[in-house]
């Protein structure tokens, strides 16, 4: 773990240790979800890259300051209401009536604005560390493009195209090798979130944003669509793979390669890709090296190498994908995929084709 | 007519559950009395937060448990769209405007607002906005099929409100609603403004005002300034759908966000034009309860005006993951933080209005302590927010619908709990029951904090606002049952409270003109007042007139 992040972790625990003293207030469950959850898969308070964890850092600062000036605002305003409360057998006399005094307006003016001075220098160092440094060289571009209700990726280096599950090569804090993802969107706005590795952006039509991830461990970062896309934007679902180097080269091999043709043993996937070719799917989906070269729904070259369907939606089994193509509302109503009123045969067909495609 | 026989109709208005209905309603629909008019607001904003608060507990049941099928997605959508645009715009504006219509001339000392039939034009307007919102259940279609509401988001951003994306009706019904609340806030604040510059009795310069009609000066000022945007965005919006123009039509090359600058350009300033009022009610029940004077009126008074002027500069903190760039996220980084400052002195002022006072518990002062803890707490995850790349993490999450809801019913919603108990007494001549007000406010405490402390903490494991339904294992079961639980023991408080205005109407302690002893010019006339408010022109020589009648010794103005 880096120095900055001990430190910060440090600072976690005395963040949570004080508030128990501000008692069932917001700012103590606020320490409190940063450790009794760690577990969340999606806590912002357990980064897993650069700019969530100087995010992190920012954010213990500011939830230390706004912790003091609470306990002494709210320990103040505490002690007045006990203190001076009107108590049985209080004169009728009214107190002393003080208008006011313009040296404790002016030290409760200055105060506050060398606090927001200090505040403000802070998050500016962050925004531009995070925003305004220079792009490495070996940094790895990727295009994403938010769908109603999905995500197009694009490794416009390699020439891949895929969807929904975003692989990125693991970045080594000594030698980084940052992913830059440039977004935009196909239809409505929508906003990519995967809080353990970084805040949010929005990707918004006719424009391109660009932000930067660097997950420093192999695994699963889990995330959703953050602003709201339309009927599904509940199940727009985010999942980022970090990849050792090798792991991503393999990756980025078999993405490359031309969808599977061959069937041999297996008719039953043979006549699927017939039925596939000669209905609609063609019109919305790509699957290279065939005719299918539609662009309005995910690229299924390589499908089956995903481990989930309708953008996280369900983990990728042939039950789950064949009632997906009987009926996508059943699973995620307000998709753009139509039912396509096959019969079960065709639906099994399909189904035995689509498996094969890693 | 003798001045005495009109006193006796005043009286005999008391008696108008006497007359036929019809005659009654007649009366009220073509009045242009501001304090019927005032009260016809506030009857319509209490209608629309009943409606707003059942689309709120329907989304909860929703939310309670993940995987739920309480509600489809499309009826979800429709729920927080709906939630959000009525309390915003039919419910915080309307119920804040009530109060101000009502109390604004009483507490200048003036016999109505400046323009009557103008004050009833922008209620009727107003209402029929509301009216017109939930009409489109039968007449609209949004993003589906006939007969749905507008189901875009309250702040409907652009392009899912442009034809290809909401082809139905539905966004029309939204867009109409919001452009006729809005040519009634705009009316009402020009009416506001007017009377507050021009009606003001003897005596009462500017610097002799209450703070309540500063406030409500400030506030309507904001109006013309935050509102014209939004109207005019409305306008562009439906020029887009039915005239064929891009200002917002992405596949055309419009820009969506032009969109949001102009939502936000009003979003706001809105924020501190309904807290603004809150403010206001807190500076006259504070300093009344606590039996002392305000701390710092010249200080509260700028610290207004400063908070009116800045809070046009700091919009483009609701889009911190636009893209912005660091210049200008920077900037707004800054304002929004400055912000806190003229805030701030505002919360420190009233507790040294507390401080050596004589605080008396009674039901308006306990919400006015709710008010200042939970101001606080709002404020402070504000300055959260304003760190853009907290930010970055936060927006678009539970947290900001915790922090907001923090700042509208924690703040807002309590301040206008606490004006009710103040001036119920005032406006129909009973007080309002003390123990139902204690379980109104007790359930009411419970309720919140149990729904919106509890709120945060979903949005920090990663929780997006909007989503109708979520998996099991993100770390968020726990938390949306708890906010769930406090949403229904809210309803039961708001339950008690409604229970309690018309209990309260018909068997309540009669109040009499001046209940709690306070100190500004509508306690000086009978509760309730008549028609023209004031028997004769009043004259004041300090802010507190009634301090200066009851302390012939130690009069106010000796000291201002």
């Amino acid at each position: 773990m880096s120095p900055i992040a001990k430190h910060s972790t440090a600072r976690s625990g005395r963040t949570l240790r004080l508030s128990a003293l501000g008692g069932g207030s917001v700012l103590g469950s606020l320490a409190l979800a940063g450790t009794a959850y760690a577990g969340s898969p999606t806590n912002i308070f357990a980064p897993a890259g650069t700019p969530a964890r100087s995010i992190f850092s920012l954010s213990m600062l500011v939830l230390s300051v706004t912790l003091v000036i609470f306990l002494i605002v709210a320990g103040l305003l505490l002690y007045a209401i006990i203190r001076y409360r009107r108590r049985p057998g209080d004169s009728d006399q009214e107190p002393a009536q003080i208008y006011g005094s313009n040296q404790i307006e002016l030290a409760w003016t200055v105060i506050p604005i060398l606090i927001v001075i200090m505040l403000f220098l802070s998050t500016t160092r962050v925004i531009l560390g995070t925003e305004h440094i220079p792009k490495p060289g070996n940094a790895l571009d990727v295009t994403v493009i938010g769908h109603q209700f999905w995500w197009e990726y694009r490794y416009p280096k390699f020439g891949v195209v895929t969807a929904n599950e975003l692989h990125v090569p693991v970045s080594d804090p000594a030698n980084m090798t940052p992913t830059y993802l440039n977004m935009t969107s196909a239809d409505t706005d929508h906003s990519f979130w995967v809080p353990r590795l970084a805040g949010k952006m929005d990707l918004i039509p006719n424009r391109i944003n660009v932000m930067w991830i660097d997950p420093q461990q192999p695994g699963l970062y889990l995330g959703q669509c953050a602003q709201y896309c339309g009927v599904q934007h509940a199940k727009m679902l985010l999942r980022v793979y970090a990849d050792s180097p090798a792991d991503f080269a393999k990756w980025i091999e078999h993405q490359k390669q031309p969808a599977n043709e061959d069937f041999t043993g297996n008719p039953a996937a043979a006549e699927g890709k017939q039925v596939f070719m000669h209905n609609a799917c063609i019109n919305c989906h790509t699957i290279s090296g065939t005719v299918a070269t539609g662009r309005f729904g995910p690229d299924l070259t390589h499908f089956a190498s995903r481990d989930t369907l309708a953008s996280g939606a369900v983990p990728n089994t042939p039950e789950n994908l064949r009632k997906w193509i009987d009926d996508p509302g059943t699973i995620k109503p307000g998709a753009m995929m139509p039912s396509m009123h096959l019969n079960q045969h065709d639906l099994d067909l399909i189904t035995a084709y689509l498996i094969t495609l890693h | 007519m003798s001045p005495a026989t009109r006193v006796m109709e005043a009286v005999d208005e008391t008696q108008a559950i006497k007359r036929p209905a019809f005659e009654v309603i007649y009366d009220w629909v073509t009045t242009v009395d501001h304090k019927k008019i005032g009260i016809m607001y506030i009857a319509s904003a209490l209608l629309f937060l009943v409606i707003g608060g059942v689309e709120a507990i329907l989304m909860r049941i929703q939310l309670a448990i993940p995987n739920n099928h309480f509600v489809s997605p499309e009826v979800f959508n429709q729920l927080f769209t709906m939630h959000g645009t009525t309390m915003i715009f039919f419910m915080a504006m309307p119920i804040l405007f009530g109060f101000g219509n009502y109390l604004v001339p009483l507490m200048i000392g003036a016999r109505d607002m400046a323009f009557p039939r103008l004050n009833a034009f922008s209620f009727w307007v107003s209402f029929f906005g509301g009216l017109l919102l939930y009409f489109s259940y039968v007449g609209g279609s949004g993003l589906y099929a006939a007969g749905s509401a507008p189901d875009v988001g309250w702040f409907a951003y652009a392009p899912l409100t442009a034809k290809v994306f909401s082809p139905g009706h539905s966004t029309d019904y939204w867009t109409l609603a919001v452009l006729l609340s809005g040519i009634g806030s705009i009316g009402t604040a020009v009416n506001t403004v007017t009377t507050i510059l021009c009606m003001r009795c003897r005596g009462m310069k500017l610097t002799k005002m209450p703070l309540l009609p500063w406030l409500y000066l400030v506030m309507s000022s904001m109006v013309f300034i935050a509102v014209s945007p939004l109207t005019a965005a409305q306008i562009m919006l439906m020029l887009d759908r039915y005239l064929g123009s891009h200002f917002f039509d992405t596949q055309a090359g419009g820009s969506a966000v032009l969109w949001m600058h102009y939502f936000w350009i009003f979003g706001h300033p809105e924020v501190y034009i309904l807290v603004l009022p809150a403010f206001a009610f807190m500076n006259e029940i504070i300093p009344v309860f606590s039996r002392k004077a305000i701390f710092g009126y010249p200080a509260m008074v700028a610290a207004s005006v400063g908070i009116g002027f800045i809070s046009l500069g700091v919009w483009a903190h609701h889009m911190f993951a636009v893209g912005m760039g660091p210049a200008g996220n920077t900037f707004f980084v800054f304002s929004t933080m400055v912000i806190s400052v003229p805030t701030g002195i505002k919360i420190f002022n009233w507790l040294a209005t507390i401080w050596g006072g004589r605080i008396i518990f009674s039901i308006p002062m306990m919400f006015s302590i709710g008010f200042l803890f939970q101001f606080l707490i709002a404020g402070l995850t504000g300055i959260m927010l304003s760190a853009a790349p907290f930010d970055w993490q936060l927006t678009g999450s539970y947290f900001v619908v915790a922090h907001f809801h923090y700042v509208i019913v924690g703040a807002i919603i309590f301040a206008i709990f606490a004006a009710f108990y103040y001036w119920y007494p005032k406006a129909t001549g009973r007080m309002l029951n003390e123990r139902l007000g204690k379980w109104h406010f007790w359930l009411f405490v419970l309720g919140f904090h149990l729904t919106f402390d509890f709120m945060h903490i979903p949005g920090l494991l990663g929780m997006p606002r909007r989503i109708y339904t979520y998996e099991p294992g993100r770390g968020w079961e726990i938390w949306n049952i708890l906010v769930s639980i406090g949403a229904i023991v809210q309803a039961i408080a708001v339950i008690i409270f409604a229970w309690n205005l018309v209990w309260s109407y018909f068997k309540g302690k009669v109040a009499g003109q001046d209940p709690w002893d306070a100190w500004t010019l509508e306690w000086a006339t009978p509760s309730p007042p008549p028609v023209y408010n004031f028997a004769c022109d009043p004259m004041v020589n300090s802010r507190r007139p009634l301090w200066d009648l009851k302390h012939p010794e130690d009069p106010d103005a000796d000291y201002e």
